[in-house]
Formats: C-alpha cells, structure tokens, sequence
C-alpha cells in the first residue's frame, strides 16, 4: 500500500534549478508514466524519488513516510536502469536474488522469490547464464525481475526500453504491462517516448524545463491539452498549429482561410484575440476521402506538397499560410505531388489556444 | 652451377634475428651453460670446465639460499599486501575527492619518480640509529630514550625495508586501482543501493569485483618487481647485518660479483627465476579467473 506524495520538490546542481518545485500525487497501485523531451527533469525525478539524487527543497513522501533524507536502501523501492545495471558477475540467479541475500532472507524463501520472479518472466531456462551471455531483452527482463522479487511499494522504471530494438520494445511494453496487472504495486515509469506513455499509463504527467506540464489520463491529455506543448508532445503526428486572431465568430488564419469559431470556444475568446488554431492530422481531410464529420466543419483548398502511404491511409503534407500543416487521407488514391486539393476540417475537434500564454482556452 | 640463394622471407628477418640473438639467446644460453660449470670472473679458463648439475646441488643444499629465498617470498607477502591495502584504500579515498583530483594523482605518482637507490640512502638516513629522523622524531617526543637499532638489529631491518618498498611502490597499487574505480560503471552501483546494500555491501559485492583484476594486475607486475628486489636493501643493509636481510638478488649479486663466483651466481639466478615465473602465473591465472567473472574474458 503505497501512494507517492511529491510536494514543491526541488532540485538544483550548484545554482542551477533543474526541477522546480513540482507537486504530484501518485495512488497506490497506479501507473505513472513521467513523459517529456530529454532534459526536461523527468529523471532526475524519478532518481530523487528512489533516492538516487538528494532534493534541494520540497518533501517527498512514499506510504505515510516521508522518506527526505532515508537512503535508497530503506524506502522499499526497486528500480530498473535504462542500462539494465546488472551485476556482470552474477549470474542470472544470483542476479535475481542479490537483494535477499543482502537482506538476509531464509535461502527457502530467496529460491521461492527467485523461481518465482522467472516464471513470470520466463527466465527459468537462462538461471545460470552471466548477462554478458544474455540478449538485450532477456537482460531487461533479468532486470525486471531483479525489480520484482523484493515486492517492493513502489516500482521505478528508468527509460527501460530506449535500448532494445522496435520490435523488441513493443514486446517488451505489452510485459510490463501484463506485470503491473500481475503484481498489483505502484509503478513510476520515465521515458521520452510519447506512445509508450500512451500504451502504459493510468495517468501521464508531461514535463518541460522542470516544470510539469499537464497530468491526466492519456485519453485526457490527447483530446485536451493544456497547452501547444503537450497538444505536439502526445500524438503522432504531432497536432497542426495555426496562429490567428477572433475576428466576429470566427478564426482569421494569418495569410489563410478564415474558419468559424468551434461551438466549444463560443464565450471563451474576445474579439480581435490573438489565438493558435490546434487541430489533428485526423481531423483534417480530404473530401471524398473523409470520416463523417457530425457537427460543425471548415472547408478550404490547400496544396498538397508531399504524400506518405501508409497503407490504411495516407499522410498528406501540405501548407497553409505558408505553414507545413499535415492531413490524413482515408481509403487512399494516389496523390501527385503539388495536387490542389478541397479539405474538410472537423471543428468539434479543434483546439484553441491563448497566443500570448499558450494555454488551451477550453 | 648457382650460388646458394637464402629464401626472401629468412633474409628480411636476418637483422630481427642477428639482434634477438646477440641481446638475448646467446647471454641466455651462456649463463645457462655457466652455471654447470665452476666459472670464476677471476679465472676465466674455469668457464671450459663442465662440473654438471654441482651447483645446482650447492645451491639446494645451501642454508644461506634458501634463507635469502624464504626472506624473498616474506618480503613479497607482506610489502604486496600491505602496499595492496594501502593503495586500495588510497585509491578509495582520492577517487572521492572532487576537487583538486589532478593535483593529487600527480602528487601520488612523485614516490614512483625516484631512483630506488635514493630512496635506500632516503631511508638508510631516516633509520639511522644516531642521526636519522626517527629516532629523532621519537627521542624529541619523549617515546624513548635509547637509540633505536632500526637497521642493525635483524628484524627491524627487514621492517625498514617493507617500509621504504611501500613508500616507494604503494602509489603503483593507488594508480592502477584508481583506474579500476573509474571504470566502474555507475548504474550497477546504484542498482546495489536500491537493492538495499549498504555503502560497505555494495563495495564488498560490486565495486570490489570490477576492481579485483586491476589489483591481480598490479600484484603481477609488482611481484616480479619485489622478487628482483636489490637496490633497496643493497643500500639500506647491504644483506646485512650478518645476512639477516639479505634477498635473493643480494646473495646472487655477491656471489658472482663480489666473491666472482658467476657460476655458481648463475645458478642460483635460475632457481630464483622460477620463483618469479610461479607468481607471475599465479596471478595471471587469478586475474583471468577476475575477468572472466565480469564476462570480459575471450
């Protein structure tokens, strides 16, 4: 039973502030994922919560403790290394059962955690290998299961899968997975990989520069970003952004189409504001090639510069007052390049946000 | 009718060979065959004079021998373990310092600048019973009020002499250790700290392992060194007094040049040899068994 508690934490390396002062609150059992550009404090986090990197300010608390100033070894944590951070001298069941060894368990009890942790993660037949002779991902599983014998509160994954390969890493994410539902603990999981915070969180929180961004589920953060930076760091592609201004009910693209103002914004934006029009490449389309659009929708010609079949669909970039803008074609026709084309826009679907500050105005 | 042409290959490599053989092959063979007969430097007609396997014998059954050999193999346990632990443990404690690190390893390394022979006439002053710094030191200090026979009396000598071999070699234990450190990696470190190790666990059970070739290394190279030890001790106590520290290349180096018994030198150099060799192995064998506990044999 353990919520992480992070209250105005703080982290600086000399006078440089690299985290500051982030709040987050992390229930018990639940899957974080810590998401954000390289640089952006998201393993520094995780590390001071492990308690790897000492906080310059703030509490953090893990259970009903707080643990400040408590070494790794006493917050009933296990973490698991973007390196992996196997012992290379270990084997594999040595691996596994270093932390009960250390912790003087009954060698009974260290064979049961350690069979255990390789049913799970179909170790069994690597036991008395060296990492050395291990593969990529068998290592990481290795590391895994280092993580899960000592049942730990809290699990920490750093950056797990940026070393293994495409196909390794979604076999790998779809794992981890399957662990979380098996050993029912709380997990904090950092990466930098947008789909992988996706396809695992319960709750994403997205970080900049030390600050958090935005948190919510990933469907949340997807549909209603708070502002241009999470609305093109979650999603592939990333979302279109137009800059603008409120002219009457609707939006004057600068140098382009002028659009009608998204029922959802109705009272929300001043005239003569200056805005940025957000929307997806999924919501905006050719005709003849679209979804259905229910409410309310724009249509304007754009040319299409360049086009990627992707099979289902087709991505389609084109520009619009003189901005790169994506769009996606459905039950794709080839498409020449330089082709005029009429694209629809889905407006129930667009987003607004505030020039000045970035912020969504929803 | 042709001339006897050498083959290409044999002609290039002539000189590589001339040279190995002048500076290597033929000493090797004549000390080699020197040392089965009674040559003297004094009478070189002695050196035609094939006694077999005497000196080999002379050597075994000689009580001075294999005194100078168990004092070897001592002094090579105790001033390679100590000098081991000492340089461990300085090694441990530079590689924390953050600031000021450069300066120190280059401070580190001065001992290993000097010439073994000035650092015996460095040490034969320290230890000098009237007029050397310790027996100052201790005498202004009120510890004792008698000089102190610190390289007369037998076993303080050989303590002298541990101690001037660890002043002077510790520093290659801290060098070559504190380069096994900074290649230890940081995360499995880290691992053994969320796994719950305490500072002195993950050492035991991380740090030490990546560090252990390093110090087979160091132990190989210096045993070598310490097995061939002179100048020290030839400085310092000249073997004496009465023999009581004398080494291995003392007792060699008198004999053939001193006593011009270069035969019977000879022979007791290759006894000695094998000594070096057995060490050498021995380490090398742990430092193979070390590495490949890391997986990094191969």
């Amino acid at each position: 039973m353990a919520q992480v508690q992070l209250q105005n934490v703080v982290k600086k390396y000399g006078a440089v502030e690299v985290v500051h002062g982030i709040n987050l609150e992390i229930a018990d059992n639940e899957f974080v994922v810590l998401v954000g550009p390289s640089g952006c404090g998201k393993s520094t986090t995780l590390r001071m919560i492990a308690g790897l990197e000492a906080i310059s300010g703030g509490d953090i608390s893990i259970g009903d403790r707080v643990v400040n100033d408590l070494p790794p070894r006493h917050r009933n944590i296990s973490m698991v290394f973007q390196n992996y951070a196997l012992y290379p001298h270990m084997t594999v069941r040595e691996n596994l059962g270093f932390s009960l060894q250390i912790a003087k368990r009954p060698q009974a009890e260290i064979d049961k955690a350690v069979d255990e942790a390789a049913q799970i993660l179909s170790l069994a037949e690597y036991m008395d290998r060296k990492p050395g002779a291990l593969s990529g991902g068998q290592r990481q599983r290795v590391a895994m299961g280092r993580a899960i014998v000592r049942h730990p509160e809290v699990f920490l994954f750093d950056e797990p899968l940026s070393n293994l390969d495409a196909k390794l890493r979604t076999q790998m994410r779809t794992e981890i997975k399957k662990l979380h539902q098996k050993v029912k603990s709380t997990i904090v999981y950092v990466t930098h990989d947008q789909v992988e915070a996706m396809t695992l969180a319960d709750r994403i929180v997205i970080m900049r520069d030390g600050h958090i961004e935005q948190v919510g589920t990933p469907l949340e953060v997807f549909e209603t970003p708070a502002n241009t930076f999470v609305a093109t760091f979650i999603g592939s592609p990333p979302m279109n952004l137009l800059s603008g201004q409120i002219a009457g009910g609707e939006v004057a693209i600068d140098g382009g189409p002028k659009v009608t103002l998204p029922d959802q914004f109705a009272g929300k934006v001043q005239d003569g504001q200056k805005v940025i029009l957000g929307f997806r490449a999924d919501n905006l389309m050719p005709e003849g090639h679209a979804m259905p659009m229910e409410g309310a929708s724009a249509e304007f010609e754009m040319v299409v510069n360049l086009s990627e079949p992707l099979g289902t669909e087709t991505l389609l970039f084109g520009s619009l007052a003189g901005k790169e803008v994506q769009a996606k074609m459905l039950n794709p026709r080839p498409v020449a390049d330089g082709e005029r084309l009429q694209f629809q826009l889905d407006l129930t679907r667009c987003h607004l946000f505030d020039a000045e500050t970035q912020q969504s105005l929803r | 009718m042709s001339r006897f042409r050498p083959p290409a290959w044999f002609v290039l490599l002539l000189p590589a060979i001339i040279i190995l053989a002048a500076v290597v092959l033929i000493p090797l063979i004549l000390s080699f065959y020197s040392s089965f007969t009674p040559y003297k430097l004094t009478r070189p007609e002695t050196l035609y004079k094939w006694i077999g396997t005497f000196n080999y014998e002379k050597a075994m059954k000689s009580v001075h021998f294999w005194s100078a050999f168990g004092r070897t193999v001592l002094l090579l346990t105790v001033a390679l373990n100590l000098e081991m632990l000492l340089g461990l443990g300085l090694a441990l404690l530079v590689n924390k310092v953050t600031y000021g690190q450069r300066a120190l390893r280059t401070i580190m390394m001065f001992p290993m600048m000097f010439s073994p022979v000035l650092v015996g006439f460095q040490f034969k002053f320290i230890f000098n019973d009237n007029v050397g710094l310790v027996n100052n030191a201790l005498q202004s200090l009120g510890l004792t009020d008698r000089a102190i026979p610190w390289l007369v009396d037998g076993q303080l000598a050989f303590f002298s002499i541990v101690v001037a071999e660890m002043w002077s070699s510790t520093a290659v234990f801290a060098i070559l250790i504190l380069a096994g450190l900074f290649a230890v990696p940081r995360d499995p470190i880290e691992a053994a700290k969320v796994d719950g190790c305490t500072p002195w666990q993950s050492f035991r059970h991380i740090t030490l392992p990546y560090v252990m070739p390093f110090i087979y290394i160091a132990l190989a190279i210096r045993s070598l060194d310490v097995a061939r030890a002179y100048d020290i001790v030839q400085i310092m106590t000249n073997g004496g007094p009465a023999r009581r520290t004398e080494l291995l290349w003392t007792l060699i180096g008198r004999t053939g040049y001193v006593d011009a018994k270069m035969g019977y030198a000879n022979a007791m150099g290759y006894i000695s040899i094998f000594l070096a060799i057995i060490f050498t192995v021995y380490f090398f064998r742990k430092l193979n068994a070390a590495r490949s506990e890391l997986g990094m044999a191969g």
